[in-house]
């Protein structure tokens, strides 16, 4: 169960570990935006050195713990045949191994300067959440409708009361120990293709159903999508729109990295992670989730992961003083909080949805059944899929076919399209495309963002080969 | 996608364990264009279910598409499922993508052949084209 390396025999006594939502809008107000990985390991002791290498990492970083795909649908039984056939797993089993061990794990890890965050995918995640309070953690993600619809059969009902269950354990939580955290992942929506104004307002609804099942503290998150604009008019969009619902709720923004199919070339891949880095400086988010030169291929290394988080801190850092050598005012970058179209559309949504019911749970259950909320190319059972989208010349993504969406009188209805597997698989690799084709043909310009022109070097080696060539060939 | 009972069907589906969509979407779009009604179960399907819906659909083939780095694993344990029941011994079922956590699928591939896939295809360059290889040849077979 140990796994290879062994664990420390006599572990120091464990710090008292932070409250998340305040380390990280304390570290984004004095250092800048804060980076993180998406690393998880099945054996404890190369998951400790994981976590020692972010907290050493030349960046302000916070910590991940994410759990592997079995332990997300529950099926801990294939966790235990894997382990014990020797068989890696994609992540972190934190139900499996007893909470001593988790709580070795985090030993000198976790601390006043250090927090760490769970990240798994469970439609079913009491489990997760009982082993991740047990082992003195209180940070996790996730939420009742981007944690079932894209991801499994799970009924969209069940998802919501396996949620509500979560939400009260984890809020009960902070009675006693310290203030837990709770990050929506309504902002990835299988990651690409779905139209920004949807993944915004999915993140604030799952931001509400957390302060309704008592969470106080929350992120809201934001997938990059291939269009500079559209990213910053949703991320512009969820600040204003948690201004408005969230009033008593200590929250921040989190952005991740592309989400999506991701460049092959280390070039390719580095450039993603530096217009990532330069949205989320020029937009204030507070936390960056950063991907790595392996993302195509396979689970990164622990080195491969240190590597994208120093890299993304030198972007940011180099784009603050930047800001500051031009002599710009702070927010002089901020978008405006103008009624952009990702706004409007967000607000209809989310007003839509609330007044279906009180009950945010019944809300979002009945907005799926009636098509209120309806996410393009999603196959879940309750997902009605009627609403499609493209991505239109200039990588902006658009509504093909609005199904039963209220958005009538702010989105112009096109014909509806037919979209063929050619089709798709341009849009998917689109920015795969991009930014590999910038990194072959040597171009140093940014696809679409000015500000990235002048880019810190990129680590050479990072991915055991030279800048440029594919990797996992 | 409501095929049933066509003897053309194409079931897709993702093992137990993985979440991936986008894949299974593409290979539905393929199967349809190459002249295949399908049935699209989407990710994470339990086995008992996969069974199920071969039992009920009666399919041409059975597509699974796996990239999370679980797919030996769950493709095998699957298809010794498959192939233990009774109706299911001759269905063709086939499965692809990045099928270990490591990158490197040529062991992969030979144990789920001789485990009893079809075909297998690890992430390559010419995976798409040798499966719409093997889809074209299920027309020219005498349907069992």
């Amino acid at each position: 169960m140990t796994g290879s390396r062994p664990l420390p025999a006599d572990p120091p006594p464990t710090e008292r570990p932070p409250d998340f939502g305040s380390f990280i809008r304390e570290r984004h107000r004095t250092v800048g935006t804060v980076v993180q990985p998406r690393m998880g390991f099945s054996d404890p002791a190369t998951m400790r050195a994981g976590l020692l290498a972010t907290k050493a990492a030349a960046a302000a970083t916070a910590g991940t713990l994410t759990v592997d795909s079995y332990t997300r649908v529950g099926d801990l039984r294939a966790v235990a045949e894997a382990l014990t056939a020797g068989i890696g797993l994609n992540g972190y089993p934190i139900a499996h191994h007893d909470a001593a061990i988790t709580r070795e794990v985090l030993t000198g890890v976790q601390s006043e300067s250090f927090a760490v965050q769970v990240r798994h995918g469970s439609a079913a995640p009491f489990d997760i959440v009982t082993s991740l309070l047990a082992a003195g953690l209180s940070a996790t993600e996730g939420g009742p409708v981007s944690y079932c619809l894209p991801y499994g059969r799970t009924p969209l009902a069940e998802s919501v009361r396996n949620w509500e269950a979560s939400c009260r354990l984890l809020a009960h939580s902070g009675e006693t120990g310290v203030r837990p955290h709770l990050e929506t992942f309504g902002g990835c929506m299988l990651g690409q293709l779905c139209p920004p104004s949807l993944l915004v307002a999915i993140s604030v609804l799952e931001a509400l159903f957390f302060r309704q099942h008592g969470l106080h503290s929350i992120s809201v998150s934001y997938a990059q999508q291939p269009s500079l604009e559209q990213n910053r008019e949703a991320i512009a969009a969820l600040r204003r729109l948690c201004g408005r619902f969230l009033p008593d709720v200590e929250w921040h923004v989190v952005l991740y990295t592309y989400m999506g199919v991701y460049p092959t070339t280390a070039n390719g891949a580095y450039r993603l992670l530096a217009e990532a880095a330069v949205l989320a400086a020029s937009t204030r988010t507070e936390r960056l989730i950063v991907k790595t030169v392996a993302e195509s291929s396979r689970i990164p290394t622990i080195e491969e992961n240190v590597a994208a988080l120093e890299y993304a801190a030198a972007v940011t850092g180099r784009w603050a003083r930047d800001r500051s050598a031009r002599d710009e005012p702070k927010d002089a970058m901020a978008p405006g909080s103008g009624d952009s179209q990702t706004y409007l559309e967000a607000l209809r949504l989310i007003e839509a949805v609330r007044e279906l019911d009180d009950d945010l749970g019944k809300a979002l259950t009945r907005a799926f059944r009636f098509g209120y909320l309806d996410v393009p190319y999603c196959l879940h059972p309750d997902n009605q899929g009627r609403c499609r989208s493209y991505l239109d010349d200039s990588g902006s993504i658009r509504w093909a076919d609005i199904g039963s969406l209220p958005l009538g009188g702010i989105v112009e209805s096109s014909d509806a399209r037919q979209v063929g597997s050619a089709e798709l698989l341009g849009a998917l690799s689109y920015v795969r495309r991009v930014y590999d084709g910038d990194a072959i043909a040597g171009r140093t310009g940014s696809a679409g963002d000015p500000t990235a022109a002048h880019l810190p070097a990129m680590p050479r080696c990072a991915s055991g080969g030279l800048p440029g060539q594919p990797i996992g060939s | 996608m409501s095929a049933a009972r066509d003897a053309r069907t194409v079931l897709i589906a993702g093992p137990a364990s993985d979440a991936h969509t986008w894949n299974l979407i593409y290979l539905q779009l393929l199967v349809e264009e190459l002249g295949h009604p399908t049935v699209n179960l989407g990710p994470c399907v339990p086995d008992e279910a996969i069974v199920e819906a071969c039992l009920l659909y009666r399919p041409r083939l059975l597509v699974l598409s796996s990239v999370n780095g679980h797919g030996h694993q769950d493709g095998i344990r699957l298809i010794t499922r498959i192939r233990a029941t009774a109706d299911l011994a001759a269905l063709p079922v086939v499965i692809g993508g990045k099928l270990g956590i490591s990158g490197a699928d040529t062991d992969h591939a030979d144990h789920l052949r001789d485990a009893g896939f079809d075909a297998v295809y690890p992430d390559s360059p010419d995976a798409v084209t040798d499966f719409c290889r093997f889809i074209a040849s299920l027309s020219e077979r005498v349907v069992s």
